[in-house]
């Protein structure tokens, strides 16, 4: 049922739609057309000159060990990042949602963070675990571990999961204490009253009605460690040591503008294109079945 | 007995929420620490876990000249004025274009019309990193390096902005703009007098988050300036970290890190009530 136009105006729509329209084509439509073109290009050094090379690009990623690695790490890191920051988002937005006192202190205490910028998250957290300086660098080595981010792979990846999970918790809390509260309440004293215990009442009720935010945070979740950790990743670790915290979208960036290996920047900006879409695909279905249930 | 578990359940829930909030902002807590310190206390390895005696002398140090003993910079209010300028900027801008765009889509009907509002929805899908290259290229072809056009301009097109406003424009009762039109109001009238004041809480809410997103952006800026005067804060205090972290007055990066996150968390706590209701209500 579509609702009858109030106006009837010939141009004014077309005004109206114009400024985003021009925008979205400058700076959307003809990058991405572009990056497309330049995926199936090779271009020499100088910018000179570039031949058709038909899926060589792409062919050359699959084989070249450091993208396979970049792969595997994005996966692993995105699950990660995606896991802790849900979970313990979770964690205290359910304790936030107890009736306690100072629920509202508790919930701005817990947003705040939405406000840093990854980046500067990152600059904070730097302080803490610079080797000769930071407080828990220092601390590390105390007790005995070698702390140094700088030269050790699996602790520049575990600082680097520990930042973006620390960013992401304000974000997941909203969403997950905005769902928490829709559950009619209730519906869990009655199953107290039945002598559930919290656990079960957690486990089979309120986790099962928390379903349409856990998988729209999912998504967004998976998103954010894919794409919005690089300003976390640059300021910690320029994707070293020796290419250990290069994601995909970091790989990207190395590869197109510091490297200015163009053709292979492009191939792989067009395969995080698939991934992005994959990823709305499986939002926009979601949202379709979520018309469905309310 | 059943009072004894309940207490105890309360008990352990402040304790976890203690506990979180602590860790929360237990960073934030130390660069108020190392801010207030003196370069060398901090570059032996010394500073302990209580305030020193310099705060003020470095965030006023940061504020107006920026650069240390080790480092050089630009002064910070420069970078909070390029930050707080490209933050407006984004989010006005793409409220603005928002509005428009799901004004033309709900209270008209023309050709093309779904093609339109289905190109702009489709960058959903198509996040800078995905064509970074060719959008510097373009960006630099139009000269837009280091201008304030060229870090805003490529941000304000908003697909979340105009599916918020399609929806809040759509619940607005027909009668309302029936009535004006039988006054004799015109469509640009309408929107100005009608429909924007009606969806006031709507535009507060994509206000607060587009600020935020805008006054966060990393890759971008970080692309289109070269110029440090250009630099956004968020730019700015990473590009002081430099090459060689041992070459770094933490105090002056920690002043600064104060001074870049006080606004944004400022407006976010003050703000709260308008950010939740627009995060949780608009996103799904």
């Amino acid at each position: 049922m579509k609702p009858q136009p109030v106006f009837r105006n010939k141009y004014l729509p077309y005004l109206l739609v114009l400024p985003q329209l021009v925008i979205t084509g400058i700076f959307f439509f003809w990058p991405a057309g572009v990056a497309l073109y330049q995926s199936v290009l090779r271009t020499d050094p100088f910018g000179l000159r570039s031949k058709f090379v038909g899926l060589a690009n792409f062919m050359r990623l699959f084989s070249d060990p450091y993208y396979l690695h970049s792969v595997k790490l994005s996966f692993w890191f995105s699950f990660l990042v995606t896991f802790l920051a849900m979970g313990l988002a979770l964690l205290f937005a359910v304790m936030a949602n107890k009736r306690i006192r100072g629920t509202r202190i508790y919930r701005t205490l817990f947003v705040w963070p939405y406000a840093v910028a990854p980046a500067t998250a990152a600059v904070l957290w730097v302080f803490l675990f610079q080797p000769q300086i930071g407080l828990l660098g220092r601390g590390l080595k105390l007790i005995g571990i070698n702390w140094n981010y700088y030269l050790n792979a699996t602790q520049a990846i575990a600082l680097v999961i520990l930042v973006s999970v620390w960013k992401q918790i304000s974000y997941n809390f909203i969403f997950f204490l905005a769902g928490l509260q829709s559950i009619p309440q209730s519906l869990i004293e009655a199953a107290a009253v039945d002598g559930a215990s919290s656990r079960r009442i957690f486990w089979r009720i309120v986790f099962p009605l928390l379903s349409p935010t856990t998988f729209f945070l999912l998504i967004m979740n998976l998103n954010y460690a894919f794409f919005e950790t690089f300003g976390v990743i640059d300021a910690l670790t320029k994707g070293g040591p020796a290419k250990a915290t290069e994601t995909l979208s970091y790989k990207v960036y190395v590869d197109g503008m510091l490297n200015l290996n163009i053709g292979s920047s492009a191939a792989q900006s067009v395969i995080l294109l698939a991934v992005v879409i994959l990823l709305t695909a499986f939002q926009f279905k979601y949202v379709e079945r979520r018309v469905h249930y309310a | 007995m059943l009072k004894l578990r309940d207490l105890w359940g309360r008990f352990s829930a402040h304790l976890v929420l203690l506990l979180g909030a602590a860790i929360m902002l237990f960073p934030v807590y130390i660069a108020f620490v190392g801010a207030s310190w003196d370069s060398a206390t901090i570059g032996r390895g010394l500073m302990p876990l209580s305030p020193g005696p310099y705060l003020v002398t470095n965030l006023l140090r940061a504020w107006n000249v920026g650069s240390g003993e080790k480092i050089v910079s630009v002064p910070v209010r420069i970078m909070l004025a390029n930050s707080l300028i490209v933050a407006i900027c984004v989010a006005v801008g793409k409220i603005v274009a928002a509005a428009l765009t799901a004004y033309a889509v709900v209270y008209f009907r023309f050709p093309f019309q779904n093609f339109f509002f289905w190109s702009i929805l489709i960058t959903l899908m198509l996040p800078l990193e995905v064509r970074i290259f060719p959008s510097y290229k373009v960006a630099s072809d139009l000269r837009l390096l280091n201008s304030y056009l060229g870090l805003t301009l490529p941000l304000m097109v908003s697909a979340t902005g105009t599916l918020v406003l399609r929806g809040a424009f759509r619940s607005i009762p027909r009668e309302l703009l029936d009535a004006a039109q039988v006054d004799g109001a015109g469509p640009l009238r309408c929107f100005w007098q009608i429909v924007l004041p009606v969806v006031r809480p709507n535009l507060a809410a994509l206000f607060v988050i587009l600020f935020i997103y805008g006054w966060n952006q990393y890759l971008w800026p970080l692309l289109i300036t070269t110029d440090p005067k250009m630099q956004t804060i968020v730019i700015g205090i990473v590009r002081m970290l430099g090459i060689s972290e041992a070459l770094v007055d933490w105090e002056l990066v920690m002043a600064t890190a104060v001074l870049a996150m006080t606004l944004p968390v400022l407006v976010v706590i003050f703000m709260q009530r308008w950010l939740i209701k627009g995060l949780t209500e608009t996103e799904k």
